[in-house]
């Protein structure tokens, strides 16, 4: 009776502290943030006590927000299309490089994500900047300066440097499980190194990729950093317009509104991701 | 095994440019001896690092950062070991949504958490307290320590510490004395990961930090949208050199691969 009751109450005394704390400083702060959406808010008088639906209305209805909205989905999409054309590639002949080659460019290619964002957003705003390094380059080959800072592509090269590492780590990780005898057993039997590419290696690059986009594109529609230092005034995406909605417009409601929006679009993406990617590894290995 | 044709070497060239340049120019500006964001031609110069230096806010972020670093990830120790004993050792109600809640904080947005904490510390009178930034520090990097500490368990060979019970070890003495240093490596490698994370972390913190408690990275954004001088690119230089000396650390005791790639 002691020991059953012991075995019961064991993992709350041990998670206990913890979970209250993720409770209190997790999950209440959201339900705050959700209630606070629906919060009326006056220009003059700032959040009333009344609620309403107004804010989710301004936002899926007016232009300027859905424009927003738009380049955001535009952005992380194009930046995991990228991601995925460089970081498969890349982990595939990683893989197929020898010690210690291959930790040694495994680490220059993963080691930047423990680099501040700040720092790496900085490093691209000297090299795309009017006098930076890659127009200097254009200029000395008799190319016309073009201007990319405070542009859309500046804000995509920088979030593909950025997130580099989240697509590699998956497909790195899967292309770990594949035995290169694997491959080489179809060559023996006849494949050509493009079919067996296709047959043998794809199917499980396949499902790090998929892993690494849903990470890529969930990490770059939030991104903060490099579109409020790369995009300028401007070119705002759904982060820098919380931002700028929470400490300059002082319109926290409206901020939590669009927040909370890039919060459920993040979970569901999420969601629907994980169904397909269980069920494409189902198909695939049995 | 199949080598890596000539096009794949230059693609891989190439892949290696493109990751690096950002950080190699950002080393070479620093040591400018000019006014402006240029390329030391004439000579190289420390004087932006003295520059730092001699910066007050910058050094008084820089060890608010350093303390914030420090105490949230040991903090997260403390609860995420304990978490990790009870998720991966018992079967209880509770237990999925328990694990889900401690890494929640990886899938939702730092975004949002900052908006979340900013309104939670409004309604409580909180803001601005350097105790409330290093909770919600500790929420950030606690999954980090979690999943590194949920790996070493799971991996462990619990005969040992059967015998020690066996023995005659109480519960508390087979734990300090035989898992503690069993998975040492998984929390040390937790640790190490939560600092980081915690000493990097932006998006969070710019909404939750006050004037007083100004960590290095906002800082640091701050400085980078109001004034364009090398001593970014000096701060920006040091910063890489912490990571770096943390990142060989990490790699020479734990395997910098094993950690960030084969956490499952």
């Amino acid at each position: 009776m002691i020991a059953r009751s012991s075995t019961l109450s064991a993992p709350w005394l041990l998670a206990g502290p913890g979970a209250l704390f993720f409770f209190g400083l997790v999950l209440l702060p959201l339900a705050l943030t959700v209630i606070l959406s629906f919060h009326a808010y006056d220009h003059s008088t700032g959040i009333q006590n009344t609620f309403t639906l107004s804010h989710y209305v301004t936002v899926v209805t007016d232009g300027y927000y859905l424009e927003i909205f738009w380049r955001t989905l535009r952005i992380a999409a194009l930046t995991t299309l990228i991601c995925a054309a460089i970081g498969v590639p890349e982990a595939y002949i990683l893989s197929r490089m020898r010690d210690p080659w291959r930790s040694v460019f495994l680490l220059v290619i993963i080691g930047p994500l423990l680099v501040s964002v700040v720092v790496r957003t900085f490093g691209w705003s000297m090299l795309l900047g009017s006098q930076g390094l890659v127009n200097q380059a254009l200029q000395l080959l008799g190319f016309p300066s073009v201007r990319i800072l405070y542009t859309e592509t500046a804000i995509v090269i920088a979030l593909v440097h950025v997130m580099l590492p989240f697509m590699v780590i998956p497909v790195w990780t899967a292309l770990q499980k594949l035995d290169p005898m694997v491959e080489a057993a179809a060559w023996t039997l006849g494949a050509s190194h493009f079919t067996a590419l296709r047959r043998v290696v794809m199917p499980q690059v396949t499902l790090g990729m998929l892993s690494g986009s849903l990470i890529v594109f969930g990490l770059s529609a939030s991104a903060f950093a490099v579109p409020a230092l790369l995009g300028g005034r401007r070119l705002k995406m759904a982060a820098t317009l919380v931002y700028d909605e929470y400490l300059h417009e002082l319109n926290w409601p409206l901020g939590a509104t669009i927040a909370i929006i890039v919060l459920v679009a993040n979970l569901c993406i999420m969601l629907a991701y994980n169904r397909m990617v269980e069920a494409r590894a189902r198909r695939t290995l049995g | 095994m199949q080598k890596n044709g000539p096009v794949a070497l230059i693609f891989h060239v190439l892949v290696l440019t493109f990751v690096l340049a950002p950080l190699v120019i950002i080393c070479l500006v620093a040591f400018t001896p000019e006014n402006t964001l240029s390329l030391p031609t004439t000579g190289l110069s420390l004087r932006w690092f003295k520059a730092v230096f001699e910066h007050p806010d910058f050094m008084a972020s820089f060890w608010n950062s350093i303390w914030l670093a420090t105490l949230s990830a040991t903090l997260a120790v403390a609860f995420a070991v304990p978490a990790a004993l009870a998720i991966s050792r018992y079967t209880f109600p509770g237990r999925d949504f328990l694990n889900a809640l401690f890494l929640s904080p990886l899938i939702i947005p730092h975004l949002v958490l900052g908006v979340a904490f900013l309104r939670l510390f409004a309604l409580l009178g909180a803001t601005g307290s350097f105790a409330w930034l290093v909770a919600t520090h500790i929420i950030v990097v606690t999954p980090y320590v979690l999943r590194l500490v949920l790996a070493a368990l799971s991996g462990l060979d619990r005969s040992a510490e059967q015998a020690a019970r066996t023995l005659g070890a109480g519960e508390w003495t087979a734990f300090r004395r035989i898992t503690a240093p069993m998975i040492l490596p998984g929390i040390t490698g937790g640790w190490l990961l939560a600092f980081i994370n915690s000493f990097d972390e932006l998006t969070m913190s710019i909404f939750v930090t006050s004037p007083a408690t100004v960590t290095l990275p906002v800082r640091m954004y701050m400085y980078a949208t109001e004034s364009i001088d090398p001593m970014m690119a000096a701060v920006s230089a040091l910063m890489i050199a912490i990571t770096a000396a943390a990142m060989l650390v990490l790699d020479r005791t734990f395997g910098l691969d094993r950690i960030l790639v084969g956490q499952r």
